[in-house]
């Protein structure tokens, strides 16, 4: 296996969405190479960074504020009736 | 190597209940409906359109569209899967204002060369988010994020940050599942390689890091 051919496979690999002798011959690549070790680690690594960051988290004030807008529209909607959007 | 934890998903059993009752009037229903998704609402249109005025904007705009087009969600896919939908439209509208010039769409043209191919294979410190306090992080992800394009992003926080499936990501934005894999795959090479610069492991020498 090439490195670029591990490449095109990393998503599905690291989704654990592979058949098994696909992930055996992408693992018999990672055992040799180094690089594409450090891509495919880092890569991970990347991910869970993002997932677990709480970047742009709603605070609870600014959350409470949308949703009574959000929920007084709504009951105004509900009054007037039906209407196209 | 371990394959990565999905985000755990939110309970879905009473969720058509809610959607029902919300259609027949019930206003407390859909508000449960905007407690159980509105922050991921807010993430998605923040990661979409890098601006926190807009992203509020899209939180009340895409929960008003839901509810007043209850009528047209059929139960086909999920109640989640076809608000985000609705989200990352009336995220790429307010893209689209702030940045005329540019035309920004989904569909836009993927460059089909070897561009993610890894140029900066350094291995990372053991914990790198470690290296920096939460504001520096948040800086570093938040600009490096914003680095890619519209279209790359999108997929991107809809599969790794939000958890959803390859097949409801294809389904929310209207593309092809080879179409969602390719730009995945591109999203995370590229964020990848631009935090690299700050999380590579450095030699011991000063002492500080």
């Amino acid at each position: 296996m090439k490195c670029s051919e591990f490449l095109q496979e990393l998503t599905n690999y690291l989704d654990e969405a592979l058949d098994e002798r696909t992930k055996t011959e992408l693992e018999e690549h990672l055992a040799w190479c180094h690089n594409c070790y450090v891509v495919c680690d880092t890569t991970k690594k990347t991910i869970e960074i993002y997932r677990d960051s709480q970047l742009y988290e709603l605070p609870d004030d600014l959350r409470t504020r949308l949703r009574t807008a959000i929920i007084s529209k709504c009951q105004a909607r509900k009054k007037a009736g039906p209407r196209e959007v | 190597m371990t394959a990565i934890q999905q985000r755990a998903s939110e309970p879905v059993s009473d969720e058509l209940a809610l959607v029902q009752a919300a259609k027949g009037g019930d206003v407390g229903s859909f508000e449960e409906l905007v407690r159980r998704y509105d922050r991921n609402v807010f993430r998605i249109a923040q990661h979409i359109t890098q601006n926190r005025e807009d992203a509020e904007d899209v939180v009340q705009d895409a929960f008003l569209k839901a509810y007043s087009n209850l009528e047209q969600f059929q139960g086909q896919s999920k109640f989640y899967t076809w608000l985000v939908r609705i989200a990352v439209n009336e995220a790429l509208m307010k893209l689209r204002r702030r940045r005329p010039e540019r035309m920004v769409s989904l569909d836009e043209e993927v460059k089909t060369e070897d561009d993610s191919l890894p140029r900066e294979v350094a291995d990372w410190s053991p914990n790198p988010e470690q290296q920096y306090n939460q504001a520096e992080l948040r800086e570093i992800l938040g600009r490096t994020i914003q680095g890619l394009p519209p279209s790359f992003r999108t997929v991107f926080v809809l599969r790794d940050v939000e958890g959803l499936s390859t097949e409801e990501t294809a389904d929310a934005l209207d593309l092809s599942i080879p179409a969602v894999k390719s730009r995945l795959l591109r999203a995370r090479l590229q964020l990848r390689e631009r935090l690299s610069r700050f999380f590579q492991r450095r030699e011991s020498g000063d002492g500080t890091k």
